[in-house]
């Protein structure tokens, strides 16, 4: 019965009607192009797996040990924070200062976006620069975002000015294709309305597309503050910012001090989750 | 008489939602005046904290890219180095690939207790729900930094660190795309008197099995991006060969291997948003 049921709905959603072999049985497996693209996907990427862990250089480590050690220092981690090197006043300005970072390079970022978003959005922009700018846009992202901020730290200096220009670069290039996408999903009428009384683009961008696309454009926005939140962490070190992440590093790879390590971590995981909240309540509020 | 109090009442409803209408716009209008200033007024902060200055930022970007046209530009000796960069190349691409898949085969059991469509307990889908959140939101440079000190300079340390964030992610993300899609054929698969397991292996794989490849395929693209950095840190893969040549300032060298992880960026979201496509 409930066999007959699943077969059912199986071959209803493959072609809608029940197919049969020759001898009059039910075909169970439907041969869609759909679910042999998917399997075809899967087994390539476990064998790729399976080739992974054959080619992987492991030095001769000791696993049991590493694990039996690394699950005593996770522990002592979690069980143990405690601020020995550094004090809390200044773990909360170093937050302070990955959490400028985030936002310095966020509306960097959104400003850049909203701008290129307009000239490649394909309901109001002409193709051609369209194309042109979406194609550069896939190239930038397709830079990891630490390579940016290590090219500029060379170009800038060390600093505050390297990180945020490195982490503008990313997160431009994601929010003008997060943008785009949103102001491509508005409904055509208002546009055609626009044009059709003679309205210009500036006319039709701030009157039409920008009013009905913001509230997702929002929502894009906060979503790219906690991935830039999480990047300033590593990078703000990199780069020779500052920040939280810095005092990680130092707790970690200087000090090789666990609590404090562990006590920092805390912190982070804190704020991030706030900011994870956060996001998710602007999502829910703005649709 | 009660024609002319019906104008006058017409009047006045017209006059009430011109009124109406103004007030929107004023609304609209002072919403983006306030919304503009507390940007502004963040941004000044935030560039106080950390010494930015808007001005250098701008004026840096065009000394960057005489920079790189100058510098960052493969010479003979770098070509040289090119089989020992692509092989790293190979190595950091499958260990992205392994850490996704391994993370999505215990993420999907897992993200099962966790759906609100197969309904194990409330309580466990609570726990798992909280699980996926903090594995998601400690940042994978802790994880690395953590695990350096018992596996050293492994790639056996990367591998671990990406995985628990991606497990975090995908749990997430599989959550949620049970839920959007399943909920149909699981209801009729219930009323139908089917056990769990069935309804698992008759319902939620055959349906969401598009949206999960898809959240791995992107999980993929992600981690390779992200094993530069993990790389760096942990002095394993592509990331690692960069940082050498950066330091020796052998910008050549560098260079290749940008270019390399752009190509393979590239290639590989060209690859999934091509099965995307016919998948989905």
């Amino acid at each position: 019965m409930i066999n007959e049921f699943a077969i059912a709905n199986a071959s209803i959603s493959s072609q809608n009607c029940i197919r049969k072999t020759r001898k009059g049985k039910i075909k169970i497996t439907s041969k869609s192009t759909k679910e042999y693209v998917i399997k075809l996907t899967i087994l390539i990427l476990l064998v790729l797996t399976v080739c992974a862990f054959l080619s992987f250089d492991y030095k001769n480590i000791d696993l049991a040990k590493a694990i039996s050690e690394t699950w005593s220092n996770v522990k002592v981690l979690l069980g143990e924070p405690k601020l020995s090197y550094s004090t809390l006043p200044n773990v909360f300005k170093a937050l302070w200062i990955t959490f400028s970072l985030g936002i310095l390079s966020t509306i960097s970022g959104a400003v850049i976006g909203i701008l290129g978003a307009l000239l490649c959005a394909k309901n109001i922009a002409n193709h051609i620069i369209a194309n042109i700018i979406k194609s550069f846009v896939a190239f930038i992202r397709a830079f990891p975002t630490i390579l940016w901020v290590l090219i500029f730290t060379v170009a800038a200096g060390l600093g505050s000015v390297a990180a945020v220009v490195g982490l503008t670069f990313h997160s431009a290039g994601y929010l003008i294709k997060a943008y785009a996408e949103s102001m491509e999903e508005i409904d055509g009428g208002a546009i055609e309305a626009l044009k059709s009384s003679g309205a210009g683009f500036w006319q039709i961008a701030f009157q039409a597309v920008l009013p009905s696309s913001i509230s997702r454009m929002v929502a894009w926005t906060f979503l790219r503050f906690e991935i830039n939140f999480i990047n300033a962490l590593a990078v703000g070190a990199a780069a020779g910012a500052g920040g939280i992440g810095y005092d990680l590093w130092m707790a970690g790879n200087f000090y090789f001090d666990l609590s404090e390590l562990g006590f920092i971590t805390y912190i982070t995981v804190f704020s991030v989750i706030i900011l994870e909240i956060v996001a998710t309540q602007v999502k829910i509020n703005v649709r | 008489m009660l024609v002319e109090k019906m104008n006058i009442n017409n009047h006045l409803q017209k006059d009430n939602r011109s009124q109406k209408q103004i007030s929107i716009f004023i609304k609209r209008k002072r919403i983006f005046l306030i919304t503009f200033l507390i940007v502004i007024v963040l941004y000044a902060a935030a560039s106080i904290a950390t010494n930015y200055d808007a001005i250098k930022g701008l004026a840096s970007i065009p000394k960057a890219i005489v920079w790189i046209t100058k510098n960052l530009i493969p010479n003979e000796k770098s070509w040289e180095r090119l089989p020992k960069i692509l092989s790293k190349l190979i190595e950091s691409s499958l260990l992205s690939v392994a850490v996704t898949v391994c993370a999505a085969a215990c993420a999907f059991p897992f993200s099962l207790l966790g759906t609100r469509t197969v309904k194990v307990n409330l309580w466990i889908a609570r726990i798992v729900r909280i699980t996926a959140a903090f594995f998601r939101n400690v940042p994978s440079v802790v994880w690395a930094i953590l695990l350096l000190f018992s596996f050293g300079q492994n790639i056996l340390t990367g591998f671990l660190a990406l995985f628990f964030t991606t497990f975090g992610m995908l749990t997430r993300a599989f959550i949620e795309s049970i839920d959007e899609v399943s909920s149909n054929c699981v209801e009729a698969l219930n009323a139908a008197g089917a056990t769990s397991l069935q309804t698992v292996f008759h319902g939620i794989i055959p349906s969401s099995m598009p949206q999960l490849v898809s959240w791995i395929l992107y999980m993929i693209e992600l981690n390779i991006r992200d094993s530069t950095l993990i790389g760096l840190l942990t002095a394993t893969g592509i990331g690692a060969m960069f940082d050498l040549y950066y330091k020796r300032m052998d910008y050549g060298s560098a260079s290749l291997v940008v270019i390399f992880i752009v190509i393979l960026v590239i290639g590989i979201e060209l690859i999934s948003n091509k099965i995307r496509k016919v998948i989905m």
